[in-house]
């Protein structure tokens, strides 16, 4: 198998380090890092959720907000919200939705924050498996869980967990996937560039199997919080 | 814990966690947390943490300072580090606390703004010090500054090419710092003095008090609470002040 730039084989992803209960004042907290990518996020709720209209008394609402740091990219971010941001917190928001259970929490919401500290792609696929581990820290009834990474193709081959020099290649298509654990059911899927259906089963494949090995890696970051804490 | 509770200690020269009126919580500062930044730190004072991040970039000066460097410092307070934050432009808590920052940097010279000047009314660096707190469990204020000045003492110049930032690839040249303002944030209860409150404390507090110091000089100010306070209350809040700042900027080495 071909090796790439940073020497890793093509299903191999960077280094990953999973750990829940970075943050004290919130509900739930994760960090997750993989290769040069670290998101944190936090849980906050369920709480009564503000502005009242948006209250719905059948089911509590999942609200995830995703954010760059300003200084965690090579060119500077400007601080807040920007168009990218919203349309990954409305995605993060959509990839989370089926592995929660709210119906205990009429007129509730769920807060999730998510922050990049340091960029080196796959960011939104680092919140959302931050995110869900977040969740079950927090308590938060869940019927599975949510891990994700990226595939893309570059130079026609299919590779895992693309870096940003990986991403940056002329033509790399970037295909971020989040799967839930116990249902294996793909709930994020975005695409840029230009593959064929064959290379894209291929990517999802290969894909669905290493949000397998993020879960356990999840899993152990939660049994060890738990065990510390007994 | 109720505010009573804590009242009733305070009174008698406790404070929960048994810390002295006069004791910081532990303090530690890591470098170096965020690789893309020209300079970047964490400071965790107790349980709360920040994160501040150096960027460097070219701009115009100021007409009224065409031969000086410019600092931009902002603060988001993101909902990731309390219940009480909210999304949105920055509120009057984050502007105050970007402007505090901004102002014990400044007006200490802690950073000689002429030599960051490249060609006069043309070309200047920009410093954007961004802060984000990760966890606000009370004293915001000194731990911004640690982390701010532990982000800004480590940060290294970018490199240039026709005047131009080349991005994401940093120099061997640091940024000199001249000083190091640290900030000590004291609070007043009743007629006692506390030093680094933490949010059970902050919350009944009369007063606050943020002195920036630098060798035993003052160099910013910043009074909070809906209480007033005295000029003794003042005098005995800076010789604290005077004593802590080697404290706190052992925990910057």
């Amino acid at each position: 198998m071909d090796k790439r730039a940073d020497g890793r084989k093509a299903d191999e992803m960077r280094e990953i380090e999973a750990k829940v209960g970075v943050i004290k004042r919130a509900d739930g907290s994760a960090l997750f890092k993989i290769g040069d990518t670290i998101a944190i996020a936090a849980v906050y709720g369920p709480r009564e959720l503000h502005p009242r209209y948006l209250q719905n008394p059948e089911t509590g609402i999942l609200r995830c907000n995703y954010d760059m740091a300003s200084f965690s990219v090579t060119e500077r971010k400007k601080p807040g919200p920007n168009r990218r941001g919203v349309e990954i917190s409305l995605v993060t928001e959509k990839a989370l939705l089926p592995a929660v259970d709210l119906s205990q929490f009429p007129n509730a919401v769920v807060d999730v924050f998510v922050e990049i500290v340091q960029a080196n792609a796959g960011t939104r696929c680092a919140g959302i498996t931050a995110a869900s581990l977040a969740l079950a820290h927090a308590g938060i009834p869940m019927k599975d869980m949510v891990a994700a990474v990226s595939a893309g193709k570059i130079n026609g081959k299919i590779y895992v967990d693309l870096s940003k020099d990986e991403e940056d290649v002329e033509d790399a298509t970037d295909i971020p996937v989040a799967c839930t654990a116990r249902t294996k059911k793909i709930t994020l899927l975005q695409l840029d560039g230009n593959i064929t259906k064959k290379e894209l089963i291929e990517a999802l494949i290969l894909a669905k199997s290493s949000c397998e090995k993020i879960n356990k890696i999840q899993e152990k970051a939660l049994l060890e919080f738990y065990r510390q804490n007994e | 814990m109720n505010n009573e509770y804590i009242i009733s200690l305070i009174k008698e020269n406790k404070r929960i966690g048994e810390r002295k009126l006069d004791e910081y919580r532990d303090i530690e500062i890591t470098y170096d947390v965020s690789k893309n930044a020209e300079g970047s730190a964490r400071c965790k004072i107790g349980d709360t943490e920040v994160i501040a991040g150096v960027k460097m970039d070219i701009g115009t000066p100021y007409p009224d300072s065409k031969d000086e460097g410019v600092i931009i410092v902002t603060a988001e307070l993101s909902p990731i580090a309390s219940p009480l934050f909210e999304l949105g432009p920055p509120g009057s808590w984050a502007t105050e606390l970007a402007r505090v920052i901004d102002r014990g940097i400044r007006e200490s010279k802690a950073i000689d703004f002429k030599k960051l000047c490249i060609k006069e009314g043309e070309k200047v660096w920009m410093i954007f010090l961004d802060i984000y707190p990760i966890n606000d469990s009370g004293n915001l204020i000194d731990a911004s500054v640690l982390a701010a000045l532990a982000a800004l003492k480590s940060a290294k110049m970018p490199k240039l090419e026709d005047d131009k930032v080349v991005y994401g690839e940093l120099t061997n040249e640091k940024l000199k710092l001249n000083k190091m303002p640290v900030t000590i944030t004291f609070g007043k209860i009743n007629d006692k003095i506390i030093v680094d409150p933490d949010l059970k404390e902050e919350e009944v507090l009369d007063a606050r008090l943020s002195i920036s110091i630098h060798d035993g000089d003052i160099h910013a100010m910043q009074k909070g609470g809906n209480e007033g306070m005295t000029i003794e209350d003042i005098e005995e809040m800076i010789d604290i002040a005077v004593k802590k700042e080697k404290e706190l900027k052992g925990a910057l080495k």
